[in-house]
């Protein structure tokens, strides 16, 4: 295991047991469903329900966790991962709290399974700022424009708003309103937003 | 959410060969972008025993490619990659808008576009199994929306057995520019026209389309008629954006002069599947496009409307949103006609 590598204790261990406890053993085969297929229908019944090792590639570091097939990658990150910065709204892709970056573009980690995500390359507000504490420049500039009031979306509109400068959709505050939709905010920080996302993009260099 | 046995095969042909060769009494409900597969089963609506991932298997079929006659979309391109394409945008502006102006830009990072024209419907009785009575969700049982709340619902293609409306932007597109599409399944690869993969609800609401088991769309093929680069999509919403339309209409047409050479017309979120409205196309062949024409062949194209008890005004919408949509595209700057 390299330097970037750790194992993590799931965070909410006791309910995991819970689940293996109550699992019967069976292998649920993950890549290459050919050569597997007839041990698939023959080892019957494969308990849906088994826990499956998942390795997941968060802001650089390789974590290592048992998920059941249902959680998303959301749920993975706040209770397996431990990081919280991605914000659970909706739980449905309704309001862009739980965006974070996975292979460079913004997706929502509520409709990821977190064993979809495997292979990928996750990134979330955690992992903005440099290692000596340097802020990202959106996240300078959320600070300077006040472009937010509690603060329970800002980690979603920061990954948000960076992916939207990268794809160059942040050329003007209409064009800014438009592609930030997918942030929804409760506090109605909206133009404070925008001004936070036009500064940031400038200092971005796209 | 049930518990789902998951797998992520590696490549199509071994989703295919593996159906083929050991079919399962429990069928695969495959998974691209999850955008809505992931929320239908966290509300306990789909509730897959098997769960095939396609992200790895699908990425043959991902590709945008145009030979000047011919549009080809792989089903598994994501809706901002082809929204963004500057051959797309370009040529065939409908398909572009109408898939830019849909969802939000984290759900078109991730949603894919054979998985978009098999969205399901937003009629909340559907999205609720608290409610008993739903003939799509549970054959049989009634339908909550004929006397419940039902100002999003559908206008058009509607049954005495379901009246929900059909919401993707994107397959409207599709129907206007008469697209087809190709499907592989254990049976070997088929194509189809676009038009005939949705099924209109009847008695049967919860058979939604004409897909026989276990197949994949893998490509949509679309014809670069003389239409295709006089096209727009007009969405209108509820709010300014990322929401579903209450009314949208796609319209491709071909001009000489002021005259009307040819005319493609799809409405969205008036019908009860993607809707091409062939009677107004009649009435605008070789009519001069100006207000008049274009308000009489909306007419037309609401004629058989059957409004419900919250969404008589949808008629009235529907019907000035293609008027605009039309002397749009008739003020249309285009390259040659
Ligand atoms: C908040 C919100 C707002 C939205 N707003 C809009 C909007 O304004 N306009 C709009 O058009 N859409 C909208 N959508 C719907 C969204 O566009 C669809 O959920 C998305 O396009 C589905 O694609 P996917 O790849 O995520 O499909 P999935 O969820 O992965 O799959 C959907 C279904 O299609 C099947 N499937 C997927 N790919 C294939 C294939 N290649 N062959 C056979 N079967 C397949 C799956 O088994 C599943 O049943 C919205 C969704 C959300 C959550
Ligand atoms: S309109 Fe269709 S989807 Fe909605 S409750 Fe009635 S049967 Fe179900
Ligand atoms: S929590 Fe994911 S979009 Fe709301
Ligand atoms: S700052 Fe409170 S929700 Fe946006």
């Amino acid at each position: 295991m390299s330097d970037s590598e750790r194992k993590t204790e799931p965070v909410s261990k006791r309910r995991r047991n819970f689940l293996i406890g109550s699992a019967m053993t069976g292998v649920v085969p993950v890549i290459g469903w050919a050569g597997q297929a007839q041990a698939t229908t023959q080892a019957a019944p494969v308990d849906a329900r088994a826990a499956l090792n998942v390795a997941l590639r968060v802001n650089g570091r390789l974590h290592q966790v048992q998920v059941d097939a249902r959680m998303t990658l959301l749920d993975a990150l706040r209770e397996e991962i431990g990081l919280t910065g991605a914000k659970k709204g909706c739980d449905h892709g309704q309001c862009g709290a739980c965006t974070v970056l996975v292979d460079g573009r913004r997706e929502l980690a509520c409709l990821t399974l977190a064993v979809a995500a495997q292979g990928r390359e996750v990134v979330t507000i955690e992992g903005l700022a440099a290692p000596d504490g340097t802020l990202h420049p959106m996240q300078e500039a959320f600070v300077a424009q006040d472009a937010f009031q509690c603060g329970y979306c800002t980690p979603g509109q920061i990954l948000s708003a960076i992916s939207c400068v990268h794809e160059g959709h942040a050329t003007s505050p209409d064009q800014v309103r438009e592609y930030m939709s997918g942030n929804l905010c409760r506090c109605a920080a909206y133009p404070n937003i925008v001004a936070a996302v036009l500064q940031a993009s400038q200092q971005m260099g796209d | 959410m049930r518990p789902f046995q998951y797998l992520q095969p590696a490549t199509l042909a071994d989703v295919i060969v593996a159906q083929r060769e050991a079919p399962s009494a429990v069928p695969a409900t495959f998974l691209a972008g999850g955008t809505t597969l992931i929320d239908l089963m966290k509300l306990g609506v789909m509730q897959p025993e098997r769960v095939v991932d396609l992200r790895l298997a699908g990425s043959d079929f991902a590709q945008i490619r145009f030979d000047g006659a011919t549009l080809r979309l792989g089903a598994f391109a994501r809706m901002a990659e082809v929204a963004d394409h500057p051959v797309v945008a370009a040529s065939f502006p409908v398909i572009a808008q109408s898939l830019s102006l849909a969802a939000s830009p984290q759900l078109r990072n991730m949603a894919t576009l054979g998985g978009n024209v098999l969205q399901r419907t937003r009629c909340a009785y559907f999205r609720d199994p608290t409610w008993a009575a739903c003939n799509k969700r549970t054959p049989g049982s009634g339908c909550a929306a004929v006397d419940g709340a039902n100002r999003q619902h559908a206008v058009l293609g509607t049954s005495s057995q379901c009246i929900a409306t059909y919401h993707g932007d994107f397959a409207q597109a599709l129907m206007a520019l008469d697209a087809s599409v190709v499907l592989g399944g254990p049976a070997g690869t088929r194509t189809i026209p676009f038009a005939a993969l949705h099924r209109l609800p009847g008695n049967t609401p919860h058979v939604e389309t004409t897909l026989h088991p276990g197949e994949i769309i893998l490509d949509f093929v679309i014809p670069a008629g003389p239409w295709a680069s006089r096209s727009l999509y007009l969405k209108i919403r509820d709010r300014q954006s990322y929401e579903y339309a209450v009314a949208s209409a796609a319209v491709a047409v071909a001009m000489n002069g002021d005259v009307v050479a040819d005319a493609r017309i799809a409405l969205g979120g008036l019908a009860a599947v993607p809707w091409r409205a062939h009677e107004a196309e009649a009435i605008l062949r070789d009519a001069v496009l100006d207000e008049a024409t274009a308000t009489r062949a909306a007419e037309a194209s609401f004629a058989a409307a059957v409004p419900q008890s919250h969404n008589a005004f949808k008629i009235a919408l529907g019907r000035d949103t293609l008027v605009r949509a039309l002397l749009q595209a008739a003020s249309m700057e285009v390259r040659h006609d």
